[in-house]
Protein backbone atom coordinates (compact mmCIF):
# COMPACT_ATOMS: atom_id res chain seq x y z
CA UNK A 1 0.00 0.00 0.00
CA UNK A 2 1.04 3.79 -0.69
CA UNK A 3 1.67 5.43 2.20
CA UNK A 4 -0.76 8.16 2.51
CA UNK A 5 0.73 11.74 4.56
CA UNK A 6 -0.60 14.97 4.66
CA UNK A 7 -0.37 15.69 1.03
CA UNK A 8 -2.57 12.38 0.62
CA UNK A 9 -3.75 11.68 -3.53
CA UNK A 10 -2.27 14.96 -4.57
CA UNK A 11 1.45 13.06 -3.73
CA UNK A 12 0.78 10.00 -5.26
CA UNK A 13 -0.86 11.42 -8.57
CA UNK A 14 2.45 13.83 -8.27
CA UNK A 15 4.80 10.99 -7.89
CA UNK A 16 3.06 9.11 -10.69
CA UNK A 17 3.54 12.00 -12.77
CA UNK A 18 7.08 12.13 -11.47
CA UNK A 19 7.51 8.88 -12.09
CA UNK A 20 5.95 9.43 -15.81
CA UNK A 21 8.35 11.72 -16.96
CA UNK A 22 11.65 10.09 -15.03
CA UNK A 23 13.88 12.51 -16.43
CA UNK A 24 17.57 10.86 -15.57
CA UNK A 25 18.01 7.48 -17.04
CA UNK A 26 19.24 5.00 -13.75
CA UNK A 27 22.26 3.67 -14.53
CA UNK A 28 22.47 1.17 -11.58
CA UNK A 29 20.15 1.21 -8.34
CA UNK A 30 20.38 -0.15 -4.67
CA UNK A 31 18.12 -1.07 -2.37
CA UNK A 32 18.46 -0.86 1.21
CA UNK A 33 18.15 -3.88 3.35
CA UNK A 34 16.57 -3.82 7.00
CA UNK A 35 19.51 -4.65 9.82
CA UNK A 36 18.21 -2.49 12.73
CA UNK A 37 19.96 -3.55 15.82
CA UNK A 38 18.03 -4.69 18.48
CA UNK A 39 19.21 -4.59 22.34
CA UNK A 40 20.40 -7.86 24.32
CA UNK A 41 19.91 -8.79 28.26
CA UNK A 42 22.92 -9.57 30.56
CA UNK A 43 21.73 -12.29 32.98
CA UNK A 44 20.73 -11.27 36.12
CA UNK A 45 22.79 -12.81 38.39
CA UNK A 46 23.74 -10.74 41.17
CA UNK A 47 27.24 -10.74 42.51
CA UNK A 48 27.35 -11.45 45.99
CA UNK A 49 29.74 -8.75 47.43
CA UNK A 50 29.07 -10.35 51.10
CA UNK A 51 32.87 -10.88 51.29
CA UNK A 52 33.49 -7.15 51.55
CA UNK A 53 31.41 -6.76 54.96
CA UNK A 54 33.87 -9.13 56.78
CA UNK A 55 35.83 -7.08 59.26
CA UNK A 56 39.43 -7.20 58.53
CA UNK A 57 41.88 -4.85 60.83
CA UNK A 58 44.61 -4.53 58.51
CA UNK A 59 44.45 -2.63 55.50
CA UNK A 60 42.63 -4.45 52.31
CA UNK A 61 43.96 -2.25 49.64
CA UNK A 62 47.62 -2.40 48.31
CA UNK A 63 49.33 0.40 46.14
CA UNK A 64 51.82 -0.47 43.01
CA UNK A 65 54.33 1.80 41.15
CA UNK A 66 53.87 2.77 37.63
CA UNK A 67 54.03 -0.34 35.53
CA UNK A 68 55.06 -2.48 38.31
CA UNK A 69 53.86 -5.62 40.35
CA UNK A 70 55.78 -5.23 43.40
CA UNK A 71 54.69 -5.31 46.45
CA UNK A 72 55.73 -2.65 48.60
CA UNK A 73 56.96 -3.08 52.18
CA UNK A 74 53.65 -2.02 54.01
CA UNK A 75 51.62 -4.22 51.51
CA UNK A 76 53.98 -7.22 52.90
CA UNK A 77 52.92 -5.93 56.47
CA UNK A 78 49.19 -6.01 56.04
CA UNK A 79 49.11 -8.70 53.67
CA UNK A 80 51.19 -11.03 56.57
CA UNK A 81 48.16 -9.90 59.00
CA UNK A 82 45.65 -11.44 56.81
CA UNK A 83 47.48 -14.70 56.07
CA UNK A 84 47.82 -15.36 59.43
CA UNK A 85 44.04 -14.57 59.97
CA UNK A 86 43.62 -16.88 57.14
CA UNK A 87 45.28 -19.53 57.91
CA UNK A 88 43.92 -19.24 61.29
CA UNK A 89 39.70 -19.25 60.06
CA UNK A 90 39.90 -20.32 56.49
CA UNK A 91 37.73 -18.51 53.61
CA UNK A 92 37.21 -17.78 49.96
CA UNK A 93 39.07 -14.64 49.33
CA UNK A 94 38.91 -12.15 45.92
CA UNK A 95 42.03 -10.69 44.94
CA UNK A 96 40.79 -7.55 42.66
CA UNK A 97 44.13 -5.83 40.46
CA UNK A 98 43.37 -2.95 39.14
CA UNK A 99 46.09 -0.61 36.79
CA UNK A 100 45.90 3.53 36.16
CA UNK A 101 44.77 4.74 33.12
CA UNK A 102 47.80 5.38 30.86
CA UNK A 103 48.26 2.56 28.28
CA UNK A 104 45.87 0.32 26.36
CA UNK A 105 43.28 -1.83 28.39
CA UNK A 106 43.46 -5.05 27.35
CA UNK A 107 47.40 -4.95 28.82
CA UNK A 108 46.29 -2.83 31.28
CA UNK A 109 43.84 -6.22 32.41
CA UNK A 110 47.29 -8.18 31.99
CA UNK A 111 49.18 -5.82 34.27
CA UNK A 112 46.01 -6.11 37.08
CA UNK A 113 45.93 -9.63 36.99
CA UNK A 114 49.94 -9.76 37.63
CA UNK A 115 49.75 -7.61 40.68
CA UNK A 116 46.94 -9.46 42.07
CA UNK A 117 48.76 -12.32 41.30
CA UNK A 118 51.96 -11.04 43.21
CA UNK A 119 49.46 -10.71 46.47
CA UNK A 120 48.50 -14.13 45.59
CA UNK A 121 51.77 -15.64 45.93
CA UNK A 122 52.82 -13.71 48.94
CA UNK A 123 50.04 -15.24 50.28
CA UNK A 124 50.25 -18.76 49.61
CA UNK A 125 54.24 -18.23 50.44
CA UNK A 126 52.53 -17.87 54.34
CA UNK A 127 50.54 -20.58 54.09
CA UNK A 128 47.16 -19.69 52.46
CA UNK A 129 45.71 -22.58 50.48
CA UNK A 130 45.75 -21.28 46.38
CA UNK A 131 42.49 -22.59 46.55
CA UNK A 132 40.67 -20.27 48.54
CA UNK A 133 41.91 -17.39 46.53
CA UNK A 134 40.37 -15.94 43.58
CA UNK A 135 42.48 -13.42 41.05
CA UNK A 136 40.51 -10.98 39.19
CA UNK A 137 41.86 -8.21 36.99
CA UNK A 138 39.77 -5.49 36.52
CA UNK A 139 42.14 -3.60 34.24
CA UNK A 140 41.51 0.58 33.76
CA UNK A 141 37.90 -0.64 33.88
CA UNK A 142 36.83 0.72 37.49
CA UNK A 143 39.17 3.21 38.64
CA UNK A 144 38.96 4.30 42.06
CA UNK A 145 40.35 7.90 41.83
CA UNK A 146 39.14 9.69 38.63
CA UNK A 147 40.98 12.35 37.02
CA UNK A 148 44.33 12.13 34.60
CA UNK A 149 46.85 12.83 37.18
CA UNK A 150 49.36 11.29 39.24
CA UNK A 151 47.45 11.59 41.98
CA UNK A 152 44.20 9.63 40.86
CA UNK A 153 46.33 7.60 38.86
CA UNK A 154 48.73 6.10 42.13
CA UNK A 155 45.30 5.94 43.85
CA UNK A 156 44.00 3.26 40.88
CA UNK A 157 47.39 1.02 40.98
CA UNK A 158 46.01 -1.25 43.21
CA UNK A 159 45.33 -4.79 44.48
CA UNK A 160 41.78 -5.02 46.74
CA UNK A 161 41.44 -7.61 48.96
CA UNK A 162 37.62 -8.89 49.21
CA UNK B 1 17.72 10.43 27.72
CA UNK B 2 16.78 9.52 24.19
CA UNK B 3 19.42 6.81 23.56
CA UNK B 4 19.73 8.03 20.01
CA UNK B 5 21.55 10.84 19.03
CA UNK B 6 23.02 11.11 22.00
CA UNK B 7 25.98 11.52 20.62
CA UNK B 8 26.14 14.83 18.58
CA UNK B 9 27.86 14.51 16.09
CA UNK B 10 29.91 18.29 16.02
CA UNK B 11 32.69 18.51 13.48
CA UNK B 12 36.25 19.75 14.28
CA UNK B 13 37.92 19.73 11.08
CA UNK B 14 41.15 20.41 12.28
CA UNK B 15 42.74 21.07 7.98
CA UNK B 16 46.20 21.43 7.53
CA UNK B 17 48.99 20.46 5.03
CA UNK B 18 51.19 17.71 5.39
CA UNK B 19 52.44 15.31 3.15
CA UNK B 20 49.87 12.15 1.52
CA UNK B 21 50.88 8.94 2.68
CA UNK B 22 50.82 6.08 0.52
CA UNK B 23 47.25 4.98 1.36
CA UNK B 24 46.00 8.17 -0.38
CA UNK B 25 47.97 9.13 -2.69
CA UNK B 26 45.41 8.15 -5.34
CA UNK B 27 43.33 11.52 -4.44
CA UNK B 28 44.86 13.83 -7.11
CA UNK B 29 44.39 16.75 -4.26
CA UNK B 30 45.09 16.94 -0.74
CA UNK B 31 43.01 18.73 2.02
CA UNK B 32 44.63 21.88 1.69
CA UNK B 33 43.24 22.36 -1.73
CA UNK B 34 39.67 20.47 -1.28
CA UNK B 35 37.35 19.30 -4.01
CA UNK B 36 34.26 21.95 -3.93
CA UNK B 37 31.12 19.95 -4.12
CA UNK B 38 27.65 21.25 -3.94
CA UNK B 39 24.84 19.31 -2.90
CA UNK B 40 21.03 20.73 -3.80
CA UNK B 41 18.23 19.67 -1.53
CA UNK B 42 16.96 16.71 -2.90
CA UNK B 43 13.16 17.12 -4.22
CA UNK B 44 10.79 15.59 -1.85
CA UNK B 45 7.44 15.94 -3.92
CA UNK B 46 5.51 16.00 -0.74
CA UNK B 47 7.49 13.06 0.85
CA UNK B 48 7.09 14.38 4.38
CA UNK B 49 10.68 12.96 6.31
CA UNK B 50 12.60 13.90 9.18
CA UNK B 51 15.90 13.55 8.00
CA UNK B 52 17.63 16.19 5.48
CA UNK B 53 19.60 13.88 2.90
CA UNK B 54 21.26 16.82 1.52
CA UNK B 55 22.59 17.66 4.83
CA UNK B 56 23.99 14.63 5.25
CA UNK B 57 25.62 13.80 2.05
CA UNK B 58 26.97 16.88 2.69
CA UNK B 59 28.45 16.23 5.96
CA UNK B 60 29.74 12.78 4.85
CA UNK B 61 31.98 14.30 2.26
CA UNK B 62 33.26 17.38 4.64
CA UNK B 63 33.83 15.16 7.89
CA UNK B 64 36.27 12.89 5.07
CA UNK B 65 38.76 16.22 4.61
CA UNK B 66 38.72 15.71 0.83
CA UNK B 67 35.35 18.17 0.24
CA UNK B 68 34.44 21.52 1.13
CA UNK B 69 30.59 22.57 0.17
CA UNK B 70 28.95 25.19 -1.28
CA UNK B 71 26.27 26.34 1.57
CA UNK B 72 22.74 26.19 0.34
CA UNK B 73 22.07 30.21 1.13
CA UNK B 74 24.99 30.76 -1.88
CA UNK B 75 22.97 28.44 -4.17
CA UNK B 76 21.41 30.30 -6.77
CA UNK B 77 18.66 27.26 -7.56
CA UNK B 78 17.63 24.20 -6.30
CA UNK B 79 17.76 21.43 -9.06
CA UNK B 80 16.46 18.19 -8.64
CA UNK B 81 17.41 16.89 -12.14
CA UNK B 82 20.65 17.15 -14.40
CA UNK B 83 18.43 18.96 -17.09
CA UNK B 84 17.50 21.66 -14.54
CA UNK B 85 20.52 22.79 -14.60
CA UNK B 86 22.52 26.17 -15.26
CA UNK B 87 25.98 25.06 -15.36
CA UNK B 88 27.30 28.56 -15.62
CA UNK B 89 25.50 29.90 -12.37
CA UNK B 90 27.41 26.77 -10.46
CA UNK B 91 30.92 27.33 -12.25
CA UNK B 92 30.61 30.88 -10.73
CA UNK B 93 30.27 29.75 -6.99
CA UNK B 94 33.58 27.81 -8.05
CA UNK B 95 31.90 24.21 -7.95
CA UNK B 96 33.19 21.25 -8.72
CA UNK B 97 30.47 18.50 -8.77
CA UNK B 98 27.10 18.81 -8.35
CA UNK B 99 24.45 16.38 -6.50
CA UNK B 100 21.06 16.46 -7.44
CA UNK B 101 18.01 14.01 -6.83
CA UNK B 102 14.50 13.50 -6.28
CA UNK B 103 12.49 11.06 -4.12
CA UNK B 104 9.29 9.34 -4.98
CA UNK B 105 6.99 7.36 -3.31
CA UNK B 106 7.09 3.50 -4.68
CA UNK B 107 4.70 0.77 -3.16
CA UNK B 108 4.38 -0.86 0.12
CA UNK B 109 5.94 2.17 1.80
CA UNK B 110 9.16 2.19 0.33
CA UNK B 111 10.53 5.40 -1.23
CA UNK B 112 13.30 5.62 -4.66
CA UNK B 113 15.63 8.07 -4.38
CA UNK B 114 16.80 9.08 -7.91
CA UNK B 115 20.46 11.12 -8.21
CA UNK B 116 22.85 12.37 -10.21
CA UNK B 117 26.54 13.36 -9.98
CA UNK B 118 27.68 16.54 -12.23
CA UNK B 119 30.86 17.28 -13.47
CA UNK B 120 30.23 21.10 -13.61
CA UNK B 121 33.70 21.56 -14.70
CA UNK B 122 33.42 19.09 -17.86
CA UNK B 123 29.02 19.78 -18.12
CA UNK B 124 28.63 16.19 -18.38
CA UNK B 125 26.63 13.84 -15.72
CA UNK B 126 29.13 11.34 -14.48
CA UNK B 127 26.95 8.81 -13.65
CA UNK B 128 22.93 8.42 -12.25
CA UNK B 129 21.87 6.01 -9.80
CA UNK B 130 18.60 4.79 -7.81
CA UNK B 131 18.33 4.04 -4.58
CA UNK B 132 15.19 2.96 -2.56
CA UNK B 133 14.32 1.86 0.88
CA UNK B 134 11.49 2.85 3.92
CA UNK B 135 11.29 6.12 5.60
CA UNK B 136 13.13 4.57 8.75
CA UNK B 137 16.35 3.93 6.26
CA UNK B 138 17.00 7.49 5.18
CA UNK B 139 20.13 7.78 6.91
CA UNK B 140 20.90 4.63 4.82
CA UNK B 141 20.71 6.58 1.77
CA UNK B 142 22.21 9.35 2.35
CA UNK B 143 25.22 7.56 3.68
CA UNK B 144 25.06 5.06 0.16
CA UNK B 145 24.97 8.47 -1.71
CA UNK B 146 27.57 9.69 -0.27
CA UNK B 147 30.00 6.35 -0.60
CA UNK B 148 28.46 6.55 -4.20
CA UNK B 149 30.17 10.09 -4.81
CA UNK B 150 32.91 9.77 -2.81
CA UNK B 151 34.14 6.74 -4.98
CA UNK B 152 33.41 8.23 -8.01
CA UNK B 153 35.56 11.28 -7.30
CA UNK B 154 38.45 10.01 -5.22
CA UNK B 155 38.87 6.10 -6.39
CA UNK B 156 38.21 5.39 -3.00
CA UNK B 157 35.70 3.19 -1.77
CA UNK B 158 33.70 5.61 0.82
CA UNK B 159 33.03 4.32 4.32
CA UNK B 160 29.90 5.86 5.00
CA UNK B 161 27.72 3.55 5.10
CA UNK B 162 29.51 1.31 8.35
CA UNK B 163 28.81 1.42 11.65
CA UNK B 164 30.66 2.35 14.83
CA UNK B 165 30.50 0.21 17.96
CA UNK B 166 32.16 1.65 21.46
CA UNK B 167 31.57 1.22 25.31
CA UNK B 168 29.99 4.23 27.39
CA UNK B 169 30.70 4.23 30.97
CA UNK B 170 28.43 6.53 33.11
CA UNK B 171 27.68 7.11 36.99
CA UNK B 172 23.78 7.09 37.48
CA UNK B 173 22.89 7.36 40.72
CA UNK B 174 25.78 6.40 42.38
CA UNK B 175 26.21 3.92 40.07
CA UNK B 176 28.26 2.24 37.25
CA UNK B 177 26.43 1.79 34.05
CA UNK B 178 28.46 0.23 31.33
CA UNK B 179 26.54 0.26 27.95
CA UNK B 180 28.09 -1.40 24.66
CA UNK B 181 26.07 1.10 21.34
CA UNK B 182 26.60 0.76 18.05
CA UNK B 183 25.99 3.91 15.56
CA UNK B 184 26.46 4.79 12.22
CA UNK B 185 29.82 5.94 11.33
CA UNK B 186 28.85 9.28 11.77
CA UNK B 187 28.00 8.98 15.06
CA UNK B 188 24.06 8.59 14.55
CA UNK B 189 21.08 6.21 15.78
CA UNK B 190 22.72 5.05 18.64
CA UNK B 191 21.47 2.13 19.52
CA UNK B 192 22.13 0.13 22.61
CA UNK B 193 22.90 -3.46 22.02
CA UNK B 194 23.84 -4.22 26.01
CA UNK B 195 23.61 -2.60 29.47
CA UNK B 196 25.36 -3.66 32.38
CA UNK B 197 26.50 -2.89 36.27
CA UNK B 198 29.63 -4.61 35.16
CA UNK B 199 32.16 -3.46 33.05
CA UNK B 200 32.16 -4.26 29.28
CA UNK B 201 35.46 -3.90 26.95
CA UNK B 202 37.19 -5.07 23.67
CA UNK B 203 34.21 -5.26 21.06
CA UNK B 204 35.40 -6.90 18.21
CA UNK B 205 33.42 -7.38 14.93
CA UNK B 206 32.61 -10.24 12.95
CA UNK B 207 34.02 -10.09 9.56
CA UNK B 208 30.13 -10.25 7.80
CA UNK B 209 29.24 -7.12 10.19
CA UNK B 210 26.60 -8.82 11.83
CA UNK B 211 28.05 -9.98 15.27
CA UNK B 212 29.88 -8.56 17.71
CA UNK B 213 32.34 -10.12 20.15
CA UNK B 214 33.00 -8.73 23.33
CA UNK B 215 34.19 -8.63 27.38
CA UNK B 216 31.39 -8.37 30.07
CA UNK B 217 32.28 -8.65 33.44
CA UNK B 218 28.35 -9.74 34.20
CA UNK B 219 29.34 -13.07 35.46
CA UNK B 220 31.84 -11.60 38.22
CA UNK B 221 34.54 -11.81 35.94
CA UNK B 222 35.64 -11.44 32.58
CA UNK B 223 33.73 -13.63 30.20
CA UNK B 224 34.09 -13.43 26.33
CA UNK B 225 30.40 -13.32 24.51
CA UNK B 226 29.35 -13.12 20.95
CA UNK B 227 26.02 -11.37 20.36
CA UNK B 228 24.31 -11.29 16.72
CA UNK B 229 23.43 -7.06 16.23
CA UNK B 230 19.71 -7.95 14.88
CA UNK B 231 18.20 -10.96 16.97
CA UNK B 232 19.93 -9.77 20.26
CA UNK B 233 21.05 -13.15 21.13
CA UNK B 234 24.01 -13.45 23.03
CA UNK B 235 26.37 -16.56 23.51
CA UNK B 236 28.88 -16.96 26.36
CA UNK B 237 32.22 -18.28 24.37
CA UNK B 238 34.29 -18.70 27.17
CA UNK B 239 34.84 -19.27 31.09
CA UNK B 240 37.80 -19.39 32.05
CA UNK B 241 40.06 -19.00 35.53
CA UNK B 242 41.73 -15.67 34.75
CA UNK B 243 41.72 -13.04 32.07
CA UNK B 244 39.51 -14.07 28.94
CA UNK B 245 40.20 -11.00 26.91
CA UNK B 246 40.98 -9.35 23.60
CA UNK B 247 38.67 -11.27 21.46
CA UNK B 248 39.47 -10.75 17.55
CA UNK B 249 37.28 -12.68 14.99
CA UNK B 250 39.47 -14.40 12.25
CA UNK B 251 39.11 -13.32 8.19
CA UNK B 252 36.91 -16.09 7.20
CA UNK B 253 34.59 -15.64 10.74
CA UNK B 254 34.99 -19.30 11.85
CA UNK B 255 37.68 -18.73 14.47
CA UNK B 256 38.85 -16.45 17.52
CA UNK B 257 41.88 -15.26 18.65
CA UNK B 258 41.42 -14.45 22.06
CA UNK B 259 43.85 -14.24 25.72
CA UNK B 260 43.74 -16.31 28.26
CA UNK B 261 45.80 -16.71 31.64
CA UNK B 262 44.04 -19.90 32.59
CA UNK B 263 48.21 -21.38 32.46
CA UNK B 264 48.92 -18.64 34.89
CA UNK B 265 49.89 -15.60 32.76
CA UNK B 266 48.55 -14.24 29.45
CA UNK B 267 48.73 -16.38 26.33
CA UNK B 268 46.83 -16.27 23.02
CA UNK B 269 44.51 -18.96 21.95
CA UNK B 270 42.95 -19.61 18.93
CA UNK B 271 39.10 -20.46 19.56
CA UNK B 272 37.50 -22.45 16.49
CA UNK B 273 34.00 -20.90 16.64
CA UNK B 274 32.31 -23.84 15.11
CA UNK B 275 34.25 -27.05 17.19
CA UNK B 276 35.08 -25.31 20.29
CA UNK B 277 38.52 -26.63 20.01
CA UNK B 278 41.10 -24.23 21.71
CA UNK B 279 44.49 -23.75 20.17
CA UNK B 280 47.53 -22.42 22.56
CA UNK B 281 49.80 -20.26 20.49
CA UNK B 282 51.69 -18.54 22.31
CA UNK B 283 54.08 -19.83 25.31
CA UNK B 284 55.83 -17.20 27.13
CA UNK B 285 56.12 -15.98 31.47
CA UNK B 286 55.72 -12.47 30.11
CA UNK B 287 52.39 -10.82 29.00
CA UNK B 288 50.75 -11.90 25.31
CA UNK B 289 47.63 -9.66 24.68
CA UNK B 290 46.09 -8.03 22.03
CA UNK B 291 46.03 -10.21 19.21
CA UNK B 292 45.09 -9.06 15.72
CA UNK B 293 44.45 -11.10 12.86
CA UNK B 294 46.70 -10.42 9.52
CA UNK B 295 44.64 -10.37 6.52
CA UNK B 296 45.78 -13.62 5.16
CA UNK B 297 44.53 -15.08 7.95
CA UNK B 298 47.62 -17.26 8.92
CA UNK B 299 49.86 -14.25 10.97
CA UNK B 300 48.47 -12.91 14.21
CA UNK B 301 49.97 -9.72 15.55
CA UNK B 302 50.21 -9.03 19.15
CA UNK B 303 51.31 -6.75 22.41
CA UNK B 304 54.03 -8.81 24.46
CA UNK B 305 56.22 -7.24 27.28
CA UNK B 306 58.85 -10.59 26.68
CA UNK B 307 61.73 -7.65 25.82
CA UNK B 308 60.97 -5.75 28.85
CA UNK B 309 58.54 -3.57 27.55
CA UNK B 310 55.15 -3.99 25.46
CA UNK B 311 56.13 -4.22 22.12
CA UNK B 312 54.34 -5.94 18.54
CA UNK B 313 54.91 -8.96 17.31
CA UNK B 314 54.33 -11.26 14.62
CA UNK B 315 53.29 -14.91 15.29
CA UNK B 316 52.74 -17.63 12.16
CA UNK B 317 49.62 -19.31 13.51
CA UNK B 318 51.29 -22.52 11.83
CA UNK B 319 54.73 -23.10 13.28
CA UNK B 320 53.76 -20.77 16.04
CA UNK B 321 57.38 -18.91 15.46
CA UNK B 322 57.36 -14.97 16.68
CA UNK B 323 59.01 -12.15 15.05
CA UNK B 324 59.51 -8.19 16.98
CA UNK B 325 57.95 -5.63 14.77
CA UNK B 326 58.57 -2.36 16.82
CA UNK B 327 62.07 -1.61 18.17
CA UNK B 328 61.28 2.31 18.58
CA UNK B 329 60.63 3.49 21.64
CA UNK B 330 59.46 2.04 25.09
CA UNK B 331 55.40 1.42 24.51
CA UNK B 332 53.87 -0.02 21.33
CA UNK B 333 50.86 -1.93 22.12
CA UNK B 334 47.19 -2.43 20.64
CA UNK B 335 47.71 -2.72 16.88
CA UNK B 336 45.09 -1.89 14.69
CA UNK B 337 45.86 -2.91 11.01
CA UNK B 338 44.62 -0.90 7.78
CA UNK B 339 43.00 -2.81 5.05
CA UNK B 340 46.14 -2.49 3.02
CA UNK B 341 47.69 -5.40 5.46
CA UNK B 342 51.09 -3.03 5.55
CA UNK B 343 50.03 -0.04 7.52
CA UNK B 344 49.26 -0.56 11.50
CA UNK B 345 47.82 1.77 13.87
CA UNK B 346 49.09 1.33 16.95
CA UNK B 347 49.48 3.31 20.73
CA UNK B 348 53.05 4.61 21.30
CA UNK B 349 54.75 6.43 24.30
CA UNK B 350 56.53 9.28 23.79
CA UNK B 351 58.11 11.33 26.65
CA UNK B 352 55.12 9.68 28.71
CA UNK B 353 52.09 10.73 26.64
CA UNK B 354 50.64 7.81 24.54
CA UNK B 355 49.90 8.81 21.15
CA UNK B 356 48.38 6.53 17.93
CA UNK B 357 51.02 6.26 15.36
CA UNK B 358 50.94 4.17 12.02
CA UNK B 359 53.57 1.83 11.63
CA UNK B 360 54.95 0.79 8.11
CA UNK B 361 55.36 -3.27 8.15
CA UNK B 362 57.83 -2.85 5.02
CA UNK B 363 59.62 0.24 5.94
CA UNK B 364 59.46 -0.21 9.74
CA UNK B 365 59.00 3.66 9.53
CA UNK B 366 56.63 4.57 12.86
CA UNK B 367 54.80 8.23 12.34
CA UNK B 368 52.70 10.03 15.57
CA UNK B 369 49.18 10.80 14.09
CA UNK B 370 48.06 12.40 17.30
CA UNK B 371 48.83 15.36 19.88
CA UNK B 372 46.45 14.22 22.37
CA UNK B 373 48.11 12.10 25.00
CA UNK B 374 46.02 9.57 26.67
CA UNK B 375 44.88 7.68 23.38
CA UNK B 376 43.85 4.29 23.07
CA UNK B 377 42.13 1.49 21.23
CA UNK B 378 42.70 2.62 17.01
CA UNK B 379 40.31 1.39 14.68
CA UNK B 380 40.65 1.53 11.16
CA UNK B 381 38.00 2.48 8.42
CA UNK B 382 37.43 -0.18 5.91
CA UNK B 383 38.18 1.63 3.25
CA UNK B 384 41.64 2.53 5.00
CA UNK B 385 40.99 6.28 4.67
CA UNK B 386 40.88 7.06 8.67
CA UNK B 387 40.70 5.63 11.88
CA UNK B 388 38.93 6.45 15.00
CA UNK B 389 40.33 6.03 18.65
CA UNK B 390 40.13 6.83 22.24
CA UNK B 391 41.40 9.70 23.83
CA UNK B 392 40.05 12.45 26.73
CA UNK B 393 39.32 15.87 26.88
CA UNK B 394 39.38 17.04 30.54
CA UNK B 395 38.72 14.25 32.81
CA UNK B 396 36.19 12.50 29.94
CA UNK B 397 36.87 9.86 27.50
CA UNK B 398 35.59 10.82 23.93
CA UNK B 399 36.21 9.15 20.48
CA UNK B 400 38.36 11.08 17.82
CA UNK B 401 39.58 10.23 14.23
CA UNK B 402 42.18 11.17 12.26
CA UNK B 403 43.49 10.39 8.86
CA UNK B 404 45.96 7.37 8.28
CA UNK B 405 48.50 10.45 7.03
CA UNK B 406 47.19 12.78 10.08
CA UNK B 407 46.17 15.20 8.12
CA UNK B 408 42.41 15.82 8.49
CA UNK B 409 41.39 15.33 12.63
CA UNK B 410 37.63 15.33 13.83
CA UNK B 411 36.00 14.53 17.51
CA UNK B 412 32.85 12.92 18.28
CA UNK B 413 32.26 14.29 21.87
CA UNK B 414 29.52 12.60 23.80
CA UNK B 415 27.06 14.49 25.75
CA UNK B 416 27.80 12.98 28.99
CA UNK B 417 29.60 9.96 30.66
CA UNK B 418 32.89 8.57 29.41
CA UNK B 419 33.29 7.17 25.56
CA UNK B 420 35.56 4.78 24.87
CA UNK B 421 36.95 1.50 22.39
CA UNK B 422 35.70 2.67 18.90
CA UNK B 423 35.55 -0.40 16.64
CA UNK B 424 34.85 0.57 12.94
CA UNK B 425 32.69 -2.28 11.57
CA UNK B 426 33.40 -3.96 8.30
CA UNK B 427 31.97 -3.34 4.95
CA UNK B 428 28.45 -3.80 5.29
CA UNK B 429 26.94 -4.14 1.98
Amino acid sequence: MIQRNKFGLSAIVLSMALAGCSSAPTDESTDIEDTSVQTGQVDTSVIDDSAIEVAMAADTVFYFDYDKALLKPESRAALLEHAASLNNNPRSVRLEGHADERGTREYNMALGERRANAAKEFLVLQGVSAGLIEVVSYGEERAASYGSNDSAWSMNRRVELK
Amino acid sequence: MSRVNRICVLLLLVLSSSAWSELVIRVTQGNDKPTIVAVSPIALNGIQIKEDIGSIVEADLKRSGLFSAIPRRDMLAFPSTAKDVYYRDWRMLGTEYLVVGAMIPVDEGRYQLDFSLLNVTAQKTEFNHRVSGTKSQMRDLAHLISDKIYREITGIRGAFSTRLAYVTANRENGKYVYRLNVSDADGAREKLMLESPEPIMSPSWAPNGKELAYVSFETGRPAIFRQNLVTASRQQLTNFTGLNGAPSWSPDGKKMALVLSKDGNPEIYMLDLLSKKLTRLTRHFAIDTEPTWMPDGKHLLFTSDRGGTPQIYKLNIASKATQRLTFRGNYNARASLAPDGRTLALIHRASSTFHVASFDLVTGRLIELTETRLDESPTVAPNGAMLMYATKQGDRGVLAAVSLDAGVRYVLPAKSGDVREPAWSPFLR
